[in-house]
């Protein structure tokens, strides 16, 4: 208990530091970009453009019929790609805050922290995206629509847990920078993200996919949004179980490497 | 009292002779046996305790733990061995305008480095016609740093880090930058903190900067303290040894 009060009072100590950094990741990102801001909705925009016409023309195999098919589609992509940056920016974090941790204290969490808040800024923006691609394809808006925050904020605990993890064994190792980006293509086709595990009839690929934790994020996103379904118990224990067992895990191991990073960056 | 205890404090270093940077190089060598280091003792073995209201030097030549016993003060490493404990707030001037970013401008590096420092973003408000004041630098406000010269970036962050009342200034040779208009400058507000109740701990090549600010210094050699006591004794010891 001592080590959480001792992690909460440092968050709370460095909040506005936590602020200016996710801030200044804000600007960085879109400066000297004509259309600034903009991008943060046109670029998910156009993405999901992209899968969408590779995925409903040439490489049609969404097997069976899946209602509404964009939206279905972005959702998936979205949280997925939401994953992916908080994880891999998380990853790299301590690295390139290497000039400051070598010559200020500062709580070296906070840095895979901003990352991973950052990504989720970035998320929330492409939001607005999906929403456009809704009106556009006259989906129904669902009474069960603000239950898809709670796999979100799951979502966000499971990536935080996993890129504390990444950015302590980053340090010491940097081949995990390489394999981690293998690791998540291959994740990435194993989400279920432009087809439906369910109408596939491969009994193997359905209960494969069970054990991939972003399938249940996203498949608990979907319902809520798309389907209008409220959330299953299983979506609601698997989901918070991932994310729990992550960040302790991720703490834990975090806390104990800590003190090293400064030797070896 | 004591404003910073350092007690037997030792850090060690393993000098990787190569550094294994990936897993592969890292089993290969660990087959081959090959995974040794070569410990190196920047301290060993180092007390001393710095008294409140004390302007406090450090001499001694190149490599000889000075800025490693710095670093130790100020959190950033962990001693090997001892213990170190501090009263109060720290504002650590290790390496000017460590907490910037160069592609932001200094408007926006005054808020990001303050906060890297602990303060709230209010506080700044009110306080940022001062730091501006104070370095000079009105009409470059809103051009990014990586424009800056040297000179400039040292002088926005030293006006940010004294900018509070610290019970603790921890100095490593700040005041070899800059003009000698703005050395004067730094040493005059090191001089009002010193005056408002604040402990300094500087490093410093220039011998006489050290024999005309502080009262008590501390000689190290190789990572020992090779002499403690007020600076007059010290310093006549270490300039007969170097010269």
């Amino acid at each position: 208990m001592g080590m959480i009060k001792a992690y909460c009072n440092d968050f709370w100590r460095y909040r506005y530091l936590l602020y200016n950094l996710i801030g200044r990741d804000f600007k960085l990102k879109y400066r000297r970009s004509v259309l600034g801001v903009v991008w943060s909705v046109l670029n998910p925009l156009l993405m999901c453009l992209v899968m969408w016409v590779v995925f409903s023309t040439v490489f049609d195999m969404r097997g069976g019929d899946i209602v509404n098919f964009p939206v279905y589609l972005m959702i998936g992509q979205l949280l997925f790609n939401f994953f992916n940056e908080a994880t891999n920016t998380a990853m790299s974090s301590m690295l390139s805050a290497a000039t400051l941790i070598k010559k200020v204290y500062i709580p070296k969490y906070i840095f895979p922290l901003e990352k991973v808040c950052f990504s989720l800024v970035n998320c929330l923006f492409s939001f607005i995206a999906l929403i456009i691609v809704m009106l556009f394809t006259g989906a129904e808006l669902h009474t069960t629509v603000l239950q898809c925050l709670y796999p979100l904020l799951t979502l966000f605990v499971f990536s935080l847990g996993i890129g504390l993890v990444l950015a302590a064994l980053t340090v010491f190792f940097r081949d995990i920078m390489h394999l981690w980006g293998v690791f998540t293509t291959a994740l990435m086709y194993f989400s279920a993200i432009f087809y439906d595990p369910l109408a596939m009839n491969n009994a193997f690929l359905t209960q494969f996919i069970k054990f991939n934790p972003l399938y249940w994020y996203i498949t608990a996103f979907r319902y809520t949004v798309l389907f209008g379904k409220p959330l299953t118990f299983s979506m609601i224990w698997i989901c918070a179980a991932c994310a729990i067992v992550a960040l302790t895990l991720g703490l834990i191991f975090f806390r104990r490497q800590q003190d090293k990073f400064v030797l070896y960056i | 009292m004591n404003m910073i205890e350092i007690n037997s404090v030792s850090m060690r270093f393993n000098m990787a002779k190569e550094k294994h940077e990936s897993l592969k190089e890292y089993f290969v060598a660990l087959a081959k046996g090959k995974l040794q280091f070569e410990e190196f003792y920047a301290l060993r073995d180092v007390t001393f305790n710095v008294e409140k209201g004390d302007f406090y030097g450090l001499v001694g030549l190149n490599g000889s733990g000075k800025s490693t016993l710095l670093k130790i003060i100020a959190g950033v490493f962990k001693p090997t061995l001892g213990t170190v404990n501090v009263r109060g707030t720290i504002a650590p001037l290790i390496e000017l305008g460590a907490g910037f970013d160069m592609d932001l401008t200094a408007r926006e590096n005054i808020y990001l480095n303050g906060t890297v420092l602990g303060f709230t973003p209010k506080y700044i408000d009110s306080k940022f016609d001062e730091i501006v004041d104070f370095s000079e630098l009105w009409d470059f406000l809103d051009v990014p740093l990586k424009n800056y010269s040297s000179g400039m970036v040292s002088r926005i962050a030293f006006a940010i880090a004294t900018i509070t009342k610290p019970d603790v200034l921890i100095a490593d040779e700040i005041l070899s930058v800059g003009d000698f208009l703005f050395q004067q400058k730094c040493e005059q507000r090191m001089r009002e903190l010193m005056a408002d109740g604040t402990t300094v701990i500087l490093v410093n090549h220039s011998i006489e900067q050290i024999e005309r600010l502080c009262n008590k210094v501390t000689w190290l050699e190789k990572g020992r303290v090779q002499m403690t006591g007020d600076t007059q004794t010290v310093c006549e010891a270490y300039k007969l040894t170097t010269r």
